[in-house]
Parts: structure tokens; sequence; C-alpha cells
């Protein structure tokens, strides 16, 4: 049995998942029964400086049949009076001594207004604080949240501020509203920090009612930008954590990353780990299942580290980084093609089309007979399912022009029918970074380029 | 199933309930949207159907009724009536390892739709002054005049009932279709500008001839004649299977239905008429047939479906006489059959064992043994392919200008709905073709000078 504890820059654990900082963390009633569920800790929801809800607050981004693959709000942080949530806290960590127990704060950008909640959240007994620097909506107009966290110099600031206060672990919690993720990270680094964490939501507007030609949701016959949070942003948030685990400064501090955005389950959770997250926050896959998601997030964890041999969480942290690169590093030489696997394949022409119409053309339809055959080609009068069925061409790809691009791969709907293969490409390995150095005029001169891959042997067609 | 047989009135209510706006989402969703879908290509109308089922996901049921239309104008019929697990839905890609999408009643989602909403076809051809007669107003005919109507041309079809539809009114178990449906089919025929006559006997009441010199073409769409003869003592007392199909459905109170059923055929006709008689109180309904289950014509999915009503089968057992008392059937002497090689059909011979007589008890007889080809092509002159009319790739008969569709036709392959509906559609653009180049020519001279 693998063992899910983890200390987190001095926050013990009894398993990495915790409740972010969101409505799900919103009362000491709804933390009993997360932790009677199993959570192992809980990010309190936001407190701080006094707020008032609207209606409508949530909307939705839903795909197909999938309900909210992604979730946009325009809630505040606690609308609940300060002391109540303070004495909850208090509560929940005397009942609970063994989980984590977070608060998030908040407050006006004055050093009085972030000592003050530094030292009520401290009374309660919590183990730790994380900075909200990362709301996109409505505290961010009143020069708080985002504003914060968009401007690595306030980031910083501020941050010194807390640190000067606080004597329990201090987590910056980072927006992904910015271009450049790690520029604030390296101020929560050179602020003193204990821990970043990352994402909070993304700017976004979920929709237009098509009837109404309001803003979906309507408040009251307006709207506007939310934030974005849900299985759908979580490539989004992996790339942000990669990027701080693969910063020189940010990773050489040695700093822990508690990494959310979109986890829905244990697979989503492996994967934030093992791109640098030592604690997983998780808030809308509870919003839309309750909290008894964690029995299979610990399971499914737990089973998969078991199968790969991890026997810790922080083994498994950071375990892939090192695979992380640019492009300029990548080996231009590796060769794979798409290869299809007709005692599998459905018949769907879904590779075909999307290979024909938009990616390199090298998907061929071959008929029963072994002959190269059009879409569309039987007789109008031929008809009947064994008509149909019995002469339907199968798809092919054309290995010697295949580029491998993967996009047959990615639209094919069946399980392992399309595999990417490795092939030989007769080419030695080089990087653009290489040529780029060594070969200067290749990658700077269509002509140079064109006598290079002559040279070479790579034909475009 | 029990108590929904005590309630006649409803015993013939149309068997599938429309999917709900939520069912037909979540089954649109479902379907993969392939790429020259063979889906497509089972369809003997070619419905582009991943895109008019993309509709409904996307929800644009006018855009998704306007799609079916595009290639079937009977769409609502169609989805009603197709064997689907025969073309459509059997050829569905999903169908191998899990269940293929439920398009027959994604169709009839979209055409009620379009029933609802009034967003049916409309023509938008100039009138070309063209002028085209149809005999006979089933599926083949109805199709072929909407799609002439839309091409600009006059099409009125002559047809000898009191209703338009044919078999979809007529000859269709109502719990398939209700005659409703396909009376509103042809009124939005009728809306295309397309003239009907009914109650008109093509031979005696208006002829050929005349319609030859009346019209630019005549087009037959006569269907199939009447049930044959079974030829054997008694058959007076027997009730026609298409009659009796008929009367459920247009006058469902005086149909007359036994206590204890004979069903003589075990095609499809055979198995909606043991199917009435169960649903209408028949304590006992015995479908009789001179072959096995592996030789029927009617649809696996038919015979599942008889089973389950709880129909009960005797195979091998041919009729040799009715047994009449007071003028009513009591019983069915049959002799029991032995199969031989194959014959003509490719089936089994069926060979009656001498002495081998035996008696199935019953009120009422039905017979469901095909229908005969029609005698009209003789009388007219026309050539003839295995008794049917004789037709060229445009549907043109030997007599110029003379076309045939529908079930008259069909000498191969099994006659149904969907390919008469095709059939018209091709013979309307034949002759919509052939219209062109009678144009082109009469004005070519005038192009030269």
């Amino acid at each position: 049995m693998a063992d899910l504890r983890i200390n987190f820059a001095g926050i013990k654990s009894p398993n990495p998942f915790w409740l972010a900082s969101a409505p799900p963390a919103n009362s000491g009633a709804q933390i009993h029964k997360a932790f009677e569920a199993g959570w192992g800790g809980v990010v309190w929801k936001t407190i701080g400086a006094p707020v008032l809800n609207v209606s409508n607050r949530y909307g939705a981004w839903h795909h197909g049949r999938e309900r909210m693959l992604a979730i946009n709000n325009v809630e505040l942080i606690s609308d609940r009076p300060i002391e109540i949530n303070l004495r909850e806290i208090a509560e929940i960590k005397r009942a609970w001594p063994d989980r984590a127990v977070i608060v998030s704060a908040m407050v006006e950008s004055r050093p009085e207004a972030w000592r003050e909640i530094v030292e009520r959240i401290e009374d309660t007994g919590a183990d730790g604080i994380e900075l909200n620097y990362g709301c996109p909506h409505g505290m961010s107009e009143r020069g708080m949240g985002s504003a914060i966290g968009q401007v690595p110099e306030y980031c910083e600031r501020i941050t010194r501020w807390v640190m000067e206060a606080a004597t329990i672990p201090v987590i910056m919690k980072l927006t992904p509203n910015i271009t450049n993720i790690v520029l604030p990270a390296r101020a929560g680094v050179a602020a003193g920090a204990n821990a970043l964490s990352l994402i909070n939501t993304i700017n976004s507007i979920v929709g237009v009612d098509l009837n109404t030609l309001e803003l979906t949701p309507s408040i009251g016959g307006k709207g506007g930008h939310g934030g974005y949070a849900g299985p759908a942003v979580k490539p989004i948030a992996l790339n942000m954590l990669a990027a701080l685990g693969t910063d020189e400064v940010v990773a050489k501090s040695g700093i822990p990353i508690s990494g959310m955005g979109g986890i829905a389950n244990w697979q989503d959770a492996a994967q934030f780990l093992l791109l640098g997250a030592s604690s997983l926050q998780v808030c809308t896959a509870v919003m839309h299942y309750g909290y008894r998601i964690i029995e299979d997030l610990c399971d499914g964890l737990s089973n998969w580290m078991d199968e790969k041999g991890f026997k810790t969480v922080a083994e498994v942290s950071g375990h892939s980084l090192h695979r992380v690169s640019e492009f300029k590093n990548l080996d231009l030489s590796y060769r794979a093609v798409a290869r299809i696997d007709a005692g599998k394949c459905i018949k769907c022409n879904l590779c075909y089309i999307a290979c024909n119409d938009t990616a390199h053309q090298c998907i061929d339809l071959v008929s029963p007979e072994g002959v190269l055959v059009e879409p569309h080609a039987y007789d109008v009068r031929s008809n009947g399912k064994q008509d149909a069925t019995e002469t339907r061409p199968q798809p092919v790809v054309r290995e010697a022009d295949c580029v491998g691009c993967r996009l047959c791969y990615n639209v094919c709907p069946v399980d392992e029918c399309i595999a990417m293969v490795e092939v030989p490409s007769g080419r030695s390995a080089v990087t653009w970074g290489e040529l780029a150095q060594n070969q200067t005029p290749v990658t700077e001169d269509w002509d140079a380029m064109k006598d290079y891959r002559g040279k070479v042997g790579i034909d475009i067609h | 199933m029990e108590p929904a047989l005590r309630d006649p009135a409803k015993a013939l209510d149309e068997q599938l309930p429309p999917l709900t706006p939520h069912a037909a989402a979540v089954e649109a969703d479902r379907c993969l949207y392939c790429y020259d879908a063979p889906c497509t290509h089972a369809c003997p109308t070619h419905i582009d159907i991943p895109r008019f089922i993309k509709k409904i996901a996307s929800n644009n049921l006018h855009g998704s009724a306007a799609t079916i239309y595009a290639s079937n104008l009977l769409g609502a019929t169609c989805a009603r009536v197709c064997p689907v697990q025969e073309l459509c839905e059997g050829a569905c890609v999903l169908g191998a390892d899990h269940k293929p999408i439920a398009i027959g009643r994604l169709q009839r989602f979209a055409m009620d739709h379009a029933s609802r909403s009034g967003h049916h076809p409309a023509v938008k051809a100039k009138p070309t002054g063209r002028s085209i007669a149809l005999i006979g107003a089933g599926p083949a005919g109805l199709s072929c005049a909407g799609e002439l109507a839309l091409r600009g041309h006059h099409a009125k079809i002559f047809e000898r009932r009191p209703m338009p539809g044919g078999l979809s009114t007529y000859g269709i178990i109502a719990l398939r279709e209700p005659v409703e449906v396909a009376l509103e089919e042809a009124r939005m025929i009728e809306k295309l500008g397309v003239e009907f006559k009914t109650g008109v006997e093509f031979g005696s009441d208006v002829l050929l001839g005349e319609l030859q010199q009346q019209f630019d073409v005549v087009v037959l769409s006569v269907g199939l004649g009447s049930t044959p003869s079974l030829e054997i003592e008694g058959e007076d007392a027997i009730v026609d299977g298409l009659e009796f199909i008929e009367a459920s459905k247009t006058a469902p109170a005086s149909l007359r239905v036994g206590r204890n059923v004979i069903v003589i055929g075990a095609g499809n006709t055979a198995v909606d008429c043991a199917t009435i008689a169960r649903r209408l109180g028949a304590e006992r309904v015995t479908m009789v047939y001179r072959r096995t289950d592996r030789e029927m014509t009617c649809y696996e999915h038919e015979y599942d479906f008889a089973r389950k009503e709880g129909i009960e089968f005797r195979f091998l057992a041919q009729p040799s006489r009715v047994l009449v008392n007071d003028g009513k059937p009591v019983g069915l002497e049959c002799l029991r059959v032995e199969l031989g090689l194959p014959d003509q059909s490719g089936r089994p011979a069926p060979r009656p064992v001498g002495g081998s007589e035996f008696v199935i008890a019953a009120d009422q007889i039905v017979k469901a043994v095909g229908q005969q080809k029609q005698a009209l092509a003789a009388r007219l002159g026309l050539a003839t392919k295995r008794g049917f009319i004789a037709v060229d790739d445009g549907f043109q008969t030997s007599v110029a200008g003379v076309y045939a569709i529908g079930d008259c036709i069909r000498s191969h392959g099994a006659a149904s709905t969907v390919m008469a509906v095709e059939d018209g559609k091709l013979a309307a653009a034949a002759i919509d073709r052939q219209f062109i180049s009678l144009s082109a020519s009469a004005s070519a001279p005038l192009e030269v000078s």
C-alpha cells in the first residue's frame, strides 16, 4: 500500500487531496462532512474584506452530454461574517487535528490589514495561510485578488508584509491571468513565501443566450467575465505547473507547489504530481459530484502508485519534470507514423476526413478488393446493410507520406485502434537548437533549408 | 402485455412513443458523424443521416427536417415503416460491439417537428409548363409527383381509392403507421401543387390513351394486385389479409376478429394480420406456413415481435381445405410438408405428404400470402420482366413517355416503401432530364442561327 501522507511546507495531511478555497469549503458544517468523507485537508473559502453576492453566479460550459466541463463563477470571497468563519475554523481544527486546515485570505493592500488578518487566522490554530492573489472578478475591481497577482511587484510586497507577521506556513496562490506565470512565482520566492499554489480561475465569458441575447448566466439582464475552472482548464494548469517546475529560480528554491485546476479523478491527480505538485486541491469535481469523490481519488492514486512502485507521494512529485522541454530541444529526426488496426477499425472514416481535409492527405480508402476508391463511390441504386457494410472501404495510412501529425489518432473513437508507431527516419538525431548553432544558415534561409533537406532526405509534400 | 390488450381503443396505437427532446438529444450526441456514412449508403434514398442527426444535436430541427426531405419526401412514413435493422441501423458502425443509433426514431423526431411547425419543402422552381399524370397515390406516386412539382412541373395523381397514401394508408398496421401520418404526408405533397383525383379507376374511368394526349408523360405507380387464390375448398370463408388490415385502420369498429384465428402465410403482412387479431381480442392466433422459420419471408425482427405478441406458429403445414359449418369456418385442414431440394426461389421446395391430413381448429382464417402481379402490363401492351412491368434505367417502360415505378416493377429485391420512394425520386429526375434534353433539342436550331 502506497503511503499517501504528505508534509507540505510543514503542513501535514493524511492524503494529498485538499478542498480548494471555494464554495465546497464555505462553512464548518460542510468541511466536517468533507473530512468524514476522507478529505486530507481544506483551504477555507477566502475570508477578509466584506462583500455581497449576486444570484446566477455560476455559469458552466457543457459539451454534448458532458455537463460542466468547466464552471465559471462571479462568486466573491466568503460573505459570511468573519467572526463566524474564524470560530468555525477553530472548531474544525480542534475536531480534526490530523487534517490540514489552511485559511485563504484577501484584504485591502495595507500592511496593517494583512497583519491583522494573519493574526486572527493564527489564533484559530489553523495550519497555514493561503494568499488569494487570484480572484479575477469583483475583488480585482477593488484592487485585490488578481489585481495583485498580475503585478509581480505587488505580490512580492504584500507577501513580505505577510511573512513578517506570520508564524505558520504561507502559501502564495497565483493567478493564471498573466502572460508569464514564472514572474509572480519568482516574486513569491523572493518574498520568502513557504509555498506556492496554482492555478486560480481564468477570465471567461460562458456564452450568450440565443433567445434573450443576454449573457449566460444573466444577472438581472447583465453579466460579465467570471472565473473559469474545471476539467477543461487542466492542460492550462499543467503547463503553468510545469513552467514553475522547470524554471531555474523557482525550482532551485525548492519551494513546494500545491497544484489545482481541473483535477476530476486520480489520473488527473497523478499527472499534477508528476509535473511537480506535492499537494493537490480540488473544487469543480466536488461541486459536480459531492465530497464522496475523495474515495476514488485516494484509492485510484494508491493503486496506481503500487502498480508503478511509488511508495510515497513525494517520490511521485516532479517525476516527469525532466521530460518537459522546449521545441528547440526536440529531436527533429524522431519519426512516428499512424497505423490503423483494421481489426478494431469500425470504418467511421473520421480519420480519413480529418487527414484529407485538414492534415496531410495520407489516408486512403481501400475497397475490400484492395482497390483505392474515392468516398461516396457506391452506385446510387446500391443499398441495404449488406451492401453498405460488405463493400465499405477501409481507411489505410500511406506511411511514406504520413508526417505523424497524430490528428487521426486523436479523432478516432475506438480505443487503441490507431497507434502512433515509431519508425526509423534514417537520419541522425538533431534538434533545432543544434541546427541554429552549428548550421545557422539552414535556420535562417529557405535556400539553405532546401539544400539541407535534400542532403538529409526530408521530403515535404 | 395483457392489460394493454384489454383496451381495444388503444390496442393498435402507434407502438413506439415519440422520443422526448432529451432522449433525442442524447441519442443524437451519441452519433459519431461518420464520413461517407454506411447508414446513408444503406438507406435506399441515401438520406444524409449523420447530417440530419447532428442538426438534431445542434437543435437546428428545421434544418434537420430539410436534410431528410432533400432525399426523401416521405420521411415521416419511412421513419415509421422502414425495416431499419436491415437498412440504416443495420449498417451503423456502432452496432458491431455496442448499440446502433436509433436512426428511425430520430428521423421521426425531426419529421414530427416539421409536421408541428409546418416546415415542409416549398417549390422554388418556376413553372415549366410540363405536365405528368401519375396512376396511384401510393409512396412511389407521391414521391415522384412531389419531386416533379419541386422542379416546376405540373403533376396530377389519379387514385382509385377514396384516400391517398396507398399501403401507407391502407396496408400497414396502425401500430407502425397511423392513417393520419400517411394522409398528412399526402397533404404535404398536395401543397407542393400536386393535383389529386381520387375514386378514379385507371382503365375504365380514365384511359392511358387519353392521358398520353393530355400529359407529356404518364407514370404508372399502381403497386401490386390482390392476394392470390389458394385454390382450396372452402376458400370463400377465408378473409383477405390486406382487407383485414385495411378494416383495422379505416373502420376498426366494424372489424370482426375471431377468438381462435389462423393466419396463412409468414411474411410481414401475415405478421401484421396476426398482430391485429391478437391485439383486438383473439385468444389464440396461429400462423400457418408450409416451410419453417428459416425460410419465412418476414424480417427477423418481425418474427421476434410476433413471438413476443404471443402468436403461435405451425410450420411445415400446407392448407388443403377450410372446414365450414353454417357458412362459417371451424377449422383448417392441412397436409404435413416435407422440404425437398431448393426450388426457383432458392428455398427448399415444400412437398405435401399424401394422407397426412390434420385439422387446426379456427373460427376465423386470414390469408396473407403475398400479392399478385398486375395484369395491367399485358392489358396496356407493356413489356414485362418476370411478370412485372419492365423498365429501363430511367424507369421508362417499353412505351415511350410511359414510366413505371414502385412495387409494380420490383422484379427483384424486396418490395418496400422506401424503395418505392427512391423509384419516385429517380424517375422524377429521369423525366426532368428528358424534358431538359427535349427543350435543348427544340431550341437547338435557334442557337445555331
